[in-house]
């Protein structure tokens, strides 16, 4: 069995150090603060405005002046900060967040990723994405390994509008970790039911398959 | 000095008329300046430009001004949230041009601060990038984005003064403050209007020199798009 969503975010959690800065995408990425351990101090970021994102609120605690980027209700953390969305961004594209976690609907073997824009269908907008992916430290993407048709999502070449370049440093996908190196996909982890030479083959870009592949523990 | 106060929107949005550039706060339906963009459909304005990070839901925020077919073009990182945004741009009836949210909130930022435009390494090598002048620095290929100004920029705060002094509240701040700059004339709308000198110097987060306009808003609904709650 590929992994669950929950079971993606909660081997990114793994990822996240004591220290870390850390801005959380919409999707997946955003159940990653679940299951961050309690003692890693970590501040969360959320790019509309504020440094030290807390749980969502009981029913008593509801501000409509507290969202975070996906429009939900949001409590802070002590030492927390709000600021304007210039200030937000200067954090971000001046490197000073440690590691951005967010999904994708395409990456391919240069670390070009995908997902703000489908010609013809799909108008949203990428919203802070691009900023997030071209000046982030270390850059994670959450995502589906294949679509509904099994079709990779892991390219050779994205197919679609890209949102940034070559800036992808790891997938955590449903069927393992996979890091993007100089020479194309390195399979680190895979899903504990699932054997590497079939990710490979359900994978469309150039994937090798680490010496030191183990499986995934969660 | 004449008064910057005024007693509610219609008399702030003196001046408006077809074609302008409108310059909003807000993120999402979170400190949306929601008297004037009523104020704006009531006045039946049409063929304007708003450069806003969002362009609201169906039937609210700039959402309401689409449905009027008031909007000519929007300037926006995201408008995911509206549906009829969408019908509009496919058939042609809208403009759209996409700006990455940081890159939005700093053509803001210049336009207001007077810096014509400004290098960013957001969205080398997309769509965004088309046309651009692109530039290596130290290593690294940057675009050239431009400041954007309005005519009118509309913002929402918490607090206001009589000269304009602005205080938000928590993630109500988002664009307000860059588009507070950004606006020939800037309308501040504030839940609370208070006396000048009654604000803590040390706590505004805009002067007042950026405020044209001041007056104490009604009716807020406040609306929040996801209610999220905790399960204890």
């Amino acid at each position: 069995m590929p992994l669950t969503r929950e079971d993606i975010a909660r081997r990114i959690a793994q990822e996240v150090e004591d220290g870390f800065v850390v801005n959380l995408g919409i999707g997946i990425p955003t159940l990653v603060a679940n299951y961050i351990p309690s003692h890693k101090d970590v501040m969360l970021q959320s790019e509309n405005g504020l440094l030290g994102v807390g749980p969502f609120p009981t029913a008593n605690e509801v501000d409509p002046d507290l969202i975070n980027a996906g429009k939900q209700t949001i409590t802070t953390v002590p030492g927390s900060s709000f600021f304007s969305s210039a200030d937000s961004f200067a954090m971000i594209r001046g490197g000073h967040v440690n590691l951005t976690i967010l999904g994708a609907m395409e990456v391919d073997e240069k670390g070009n990723i995908a997902n703000w824009m489908v010609p013809g269908k799909l108008v949203k907008g990428m919203g802070g994405a691009m900023d997030l992916v071209a000046s982030a430290r270390r850059v994670i993407v959450a995502m589906q390994h294949t679509d509904k048709e099994g079709n990779s999502k892991l390219r050779t070449k994205c197919t679609l509008p890209l949102t940034g370049l070559g800036c992808v440093n790891r997938i955590v996908s449903d069927f393992g970790v996979i890091d993007v190196g100089p020479d194309g996909f390195i399979l680190k982890e895979f899903a504990p039911d699932l054997n590497p030479s079939l990710i490979k083959e359900r994978t469309e870009g150039k994937l090798t398959i680490s010496p030191d592949v183990k499986a995934m523990t969660l | 000095m004449a008064s910057k106060v005024c007693a509610n929107a219609a008399e702030a949005l003196v001046g408006v008329k077809d074609g302008m550039t409108f310059v909003l706060g807000g993120f999402g339906l979170c400190g949306i300046p929601e008297n004037c963009i009523a104020e704006l459909q009531k006045l039946g304005v049409k063929n304007l430009t708003c450069v806003s990070n969002n362009a609201g839901v169906d039937d609210f925020g700039l959402g309401l001004l689409l449905q009027t077919r008031q909007i000519k073009k929007m300037i926006s990182s995201y408008v995911g949230e509206n549906a009829l945004f969408e019908k509009l741009f496919m058939s042609g009836e809208l403009e759209l041009e996409f700006a990455p949210q940081g890159t939005l909130a700093e053509r803001m930022r210049a336009g207001g601060a007077g810096i014509p435009a400004f290098f960013t390494p957001t969205g080398v090598g997309t769509l965004i990038a088309e046309g651009k002048e692109v530039r290596e620095f130290d290593g690294k290929k940057y675009i050239l984005e431009r400041g954007i100004t309005g005519d009118f920029a509309f913002v929402k705060a918490w607090k206001g003064d009589k000269f304009g002094n602005l205080v938000y509240r928590k993630t109500a701040r988002n664009f307000n403050p860059m588009a507070a700059t950004a606006g020939k004339i800037t309308v501040a709308e504030v839940e609370e209007l208070v006396e000048t000198g009654s604000l803590d110097p040390d706590q505004i987060h805009t002067p007042g020199i950026y405020v044209q306009k001041i007056f104490q808003g009604s009716n807020y609904q406040k609306r929040i798009e996801q209610k999220t709650l905790r399960k204890d």
